[in-house]
């Protein structure tokens, strides 16, 4: 007995923890139902290429635009298929690999960027601090889908560029809350302390600025990636986003549009995945806000909304 | 407030200018107009006359000149698509794509209005949870899923409304649903927390302890006060409505400002595109000082400060 009372003192700090953390999340049953959807999601953009290798893109023309729900073809045909008698799911699950990582690498550079140009303009301020902002204004001050459309316009739309536009229409949401973060951090009592002992401005911003940034900066991230994922469809599907050979929701949505009265299920089982996907990254963002912090929570709110 | 506008003015003067500079030498990165604009097979003599009628054989830092001097004559260019002035037919399509706009604005304020306070009545409730998980779903779906589903639904299957055109009412259902949606959902997520901060003041205390009905603590003491926040996003989700434009007139075929943008992007009619860019920016610019002076009516505190 007090053998065992020992061992489970000890592992306290990190089993109960992650026991407490699962348990509430079983609790909250959207926010379980969520997870479990995104691991099937994330589980397709891992292994979906290796384990279907060519399914979404062999060619049938026996089964052009077959109904879904009947499993005559194989299970692969489950959803139906489209105008060239592919696989509406081996598409689907291909397609999550760059619908996914292009929302993912968007928000990883905008972030960074961000993040950067925001702890210039805190920190240092000056002139360099009030033309940074100043930009951001006026990136701010434009439609996010507008810029996007005219600057593909000029580049070609190649994943690299898509991805590129993307983080740009954003970069200013992170700009704006790593300033404001910093500003307020700036004047804290360890900040001078180091400053007293002779760090170096560039040390002060990373190493006693910036980890005390960083938690609401990837929260706001997680947040940004369903919006991000959002605005990669809606420029797929108006043909300034990537282009055919290459498989993504939005793509498909925009491709399956012509077929409408003929074979609704070309269209409808993409835009229900980036809907199902989006709306589970919202409720787990929403449930690891609340369950991590209820304190912090009223800022992201204000962010979100002023996004 | 004079100065404030003033100095807004001259901030947004800067910007647009800054707007007008990308755009216009965005566009001339694509490539010499005459390469883009004529036949690959049109004869050397006539490549020269078409890009001297239209100045493409200046420098461009020159044209910038010429395209700024004719700006400040509400010159804009010709469209060479259409062959009519850009200008007029960015005019021609704004009416549209505002009246859109309008609609989508009042029915998501009014529904997300009256369902956040009432879901901030009683956090947690029945309501609250089927309020946030619809809300949530709003602000997460692609609106141009919403437009092909409704296209579906009530155009291929039950055959009630029609798919493209503005002719009558009906054709206005489909476009204006795409467009409120998502600013709904995300306004309903601000009115809720704005509230909760709200009802939780001492102010609704008072009034509570004071024996003040339900209904009026909601609508006339909480709101009020939460409206601020709800009023900044608005403003926010309207100068985004063009994103939302863009897509619900591509699919239903609606002449408005955003259709004119995709068409003029695809066939790369510079003149539109820009007439359409800084009509579009200044009309953002006026909504914002409307906002800001809406602010200022209904907080005491900005009109003094």
């Amino acid at each position: 007995m007090p053998a065992a009372t020992t061992v489970s003192r000890a592992t306290k700090p990190t089993v109960p923890f992650l026991r407490d953390t699962l348990l509430a999340l079983w609790r909250d049953k959207l926010a379980f139902i969520s997870t479990m959807f995104l691991l099937i999601v994330l589980f397709a953009v891992a292994f979906g290429p290796s384990l279907l290798p060519d399914a979404a893109l062999q060619m049938n023309l026996r089964a052009r635009n077959a109904p879904p729900f009947s499993i005559d073809r194989g299970w692969l045909y489950v959803l139906g298929s489209d105008n060239l008698g592919r696989s509406l799911l081996a598409r689907l699950i291909i397609g999550s690999r760059y619908t996914l990582l292009i929302a993912g690498a968007a928000v990883l550079l905008s972030m960074v960027c961000g993040t950067i140009l925001g702890l210039i303009a805190g920190y240092r301020g000056g002139r360099i601090g009030t033309v940074i902002m100043r930009a951001a204004d006026m990136l701010m001050s434009f439609p996010s889908l507008l810029l996007a459309l005219i600057v593909l316009f000029v580049l070609s739309p190649q994943i690299s560029n898509v991805v590129l536009v993307l983080a740009l229409s954003r970069v200013a949401v992170y700009l704006r809350t790593c300033r404001a973060e910093v500003l307020e951090v700036r004047e804290r009592q360890f900040v001078s302390a180091a400053r007293a002992l002779g760090a170096s401005p560039l040390r002060i911003a990373l190493v006693h600025i910036l980890p005390n940034v960083l938690p609401t900066l990837v929260t706001l991230a997680t947040l940004e990636f369903a919006a991000m994922m959002l605005a990669e469809s809606s420029l797929s599907f108006l043909g300034l986003g990537v282009q055919a050979p290459a498989v993504t929701w939005g793509l498909m949505v925009a491709e399956g549009r012509g077929y409408l009265s003929s074979a609704w299920w070309l269209s409808f089982w993409p835009g229900l995945a980036i809907s199902l996907t989006a709306i589970s990254l919202n409720l787990l963002a929403n449930w690891v806000r609340t369950v991590t912090d209820p304190s912090q929570s009223w800022r992201l709110e204000a962010r979100r909304a002023n996004s | 407030m004079l100065p404030y506008l003033r100095q807004r003015f001259f901030q947004s003067a800067i910007s647009l200018l800054g707007l007008i500079v990308i755009v216009f030498f965005l566009a001339r990165l694509t490539g010499d107009p005459t390469d883009l604009l004529l036949p690959v097979d049109t004869p050397a003599s006539v490549r020269e006359e078409f890009a001297q009628r239209h100045g493409f054989d200046q420098p461009v830092i020159v044209q910038f000149g010429y395209y700024l001097a004719n700006l400040l004559r509400f010159d804009f260019g010709q469209s060479l698509h259409q062959n009519a002035p850009a200008l007029d037919l960015v005019l021609h399509a704004m009416p549209t794509t505002l009246l859109l706009a309008f609609w989508a604005m009042t029915i998501s304020l009014l529904i997300a209005v009256v369902a956040g306070a009432m879901a901030a009545w009683r956090p947690g409730g029945l309501f609250d949870r089927i309020a946030s998980l619809i809300s949530l779903a709003g602000a997460s779906i692609p609106n141009f899923w919403i437009a092909i589903v409704g296209v579906l639904v009530f155009a291929v299957w039950l055959r009630v409304l029609p798919t493209s055109g503005t002719g009558t009412p009906w054709h206005w259902i489909l476009p204006v649903t795409v467009l409120f949606v998502r600013p709904c959902g995300l306004l309903t997520q601000v009115v809720r927390s704005s509230m909760l901060a709200a009802l939780s003041s001492a102010y609704v205390k008072t009034a509570k302890a004071r024996g003040v009905k339900t209904r009026s603590i909601i609508f006339v003491h909480a709101l009020r006060n939460a409206m601020l926040p709800v009023i900044t996003v608005a403003a926010d989700q309207a100068a985004g409505m063009i994103n939302g434009a863009v897509i619900a007139e591509t699919v239903f075929g609606f002449p408005g400002i955003g259709k004119l943008l995709i068409d003029s992007i695809l066939f790369r009619d510079f003149a539109v595109i820009q007439a359409a860019v800084l009509v579009t920016a200044i009309a953002i610019f006026v909504l914002n000082v409307v906002v800001d002076i809406l602010y200022s009516i209904l907080d005491p505190r900005v009109r003094h400060n």
